[in-house]
């Protein structure tokens, strides 16, 4: 064994960890859960001390979907996102000249719009652009349905409308962070932030 | 003589369909809203220097803010007006469904994009 060999995560990648997988791995968990209750929460199913306690969990289910949902693009945007974007390699990137990934005098998005390491401008122009944007729109659902399951309450098991009403706020938050989680996987892989 | 107690379930209330219509409704703002600064911010260059509120984030910064000030401040205004009224659901539903679908279509790179300003 190499007693001198140790795993260190600078501080911007303990927050790239935090924003990606702390944060992001929990939200998927707590959709699958809050997904689960959700569809299983119908009067032929469960008697009505079950949905008192299945309303308990999908409660706490959906608002810790709902606040890791903001966690993740406000740390997303306002902590990971300048650092990707720093401009350091000045105009045509020379600082990138050569680069096989992003580093002090080339930032993750000088990277990939120098091209220097195969064509992987459209990781930015397309990717992270889609990216940044449209994970804003998940938090705004994930409340919503946050919302209407506080609003509606055990009438959810009755109420089919409301049911599917919430199933589809629920499930566009997951969506949309989905495309905004996978993009920003890829272009982690492509060029992270370290 | 043996005595039977039956429970009950306690009398449900209708509750109003307002303040569930506050809700949907500012969400497709809130979506519409980041679909618009978005593009504008491509189309014009006056609007890409208003919204950068932060120097390291740049115009995402102004994009998010106004968009998450439009989605809480429009939720607070319509729940104010509809909390105890029963608005018809179908068309507010089906207002927020374009809502929501056209800030898609304006945070998408290939659309926004078309309209870049030189």
């Amino acid at each position: 064994m190499n007693s001198g060999a140790l795993m260190r995560l600078t501080n911007r990648e303990t927050w790239t960890f935090i924003h990606g997988m702390v944060l992001g791995s929990f939200f998927l968990l707590a959709f699958a859960g809050g997904l689960a209750g959700l569809w299983s929460l119908r009067t032929e199913y469960v008697t009505p001390a079950g949905i008192a306690e299945r309303m308990r969990r999908l409660k706490f289910g959906i608002a810790a979907m709902a606040v890791a949902a903001w966690a993740t693009v406000i740390t997303g945007t306002w902590i990971v996102y300048p650092w990707y974007r720093e401009s350091l390699a000045g105009e045509g990137f020379p600082g990138c000249e050569g680069a096989s990934v992003p580093g002090d005098d080339c930032s993750p998005r000088d990277f990939l719009l120098s091209n220097s390491s195969g064509t992987t401008e459209d990781w930015h122009k397309f990717g992270m652009e889609w990216k940044e944007h449209i994970a804003w729109i998940s938090p705004m659902l994930a409340t919503l349905a946050l919302f209407l399951v506080f609003y509606y309450g055990p009438a959810l098991a009755r109420n089919r409308t409301a049911r599917t009403l919430v199933l589809v706020a629920f499930v566009g938050a997951f969506t949309t962070a989905a495309i905004a989680g996978l993009f920003g996987a890829l272009i982690t892989k492509t060029a992270p932030i370290t | 003589m043996s005595e039977t107690v039956h429970e009950e379930a306690p009398a449900e209330v209708e509750r109003p369909t307002g303040p569930v219509a506050a809700a949907v409704l500012a969400t497709g703002i809130g979506a519409f809203v980041l679909g618009l600064l978005t593009t504008l911010s491509e189309a014009s260059t006056d609007v890409h220097d208003f919204l950068e509120f932060s120097d390291d984030v740049g115009p995402l910064s102004g994009k998010t803010i106004l968009a998450v000030i439009a989605y809480f401040a429009s939720w607070g205004i319509l729940h104010a007006l509809w909390r105890r009224q029963n608005p018809a659901l179908r068309s507010i539903l089906i207002a927020t469904a374009a809502l929501v679908v056209l800030g898609i279509v304006g945070t998408f790179p290939t659309f926004f994009q078309a309209f870049a300003s030189d």
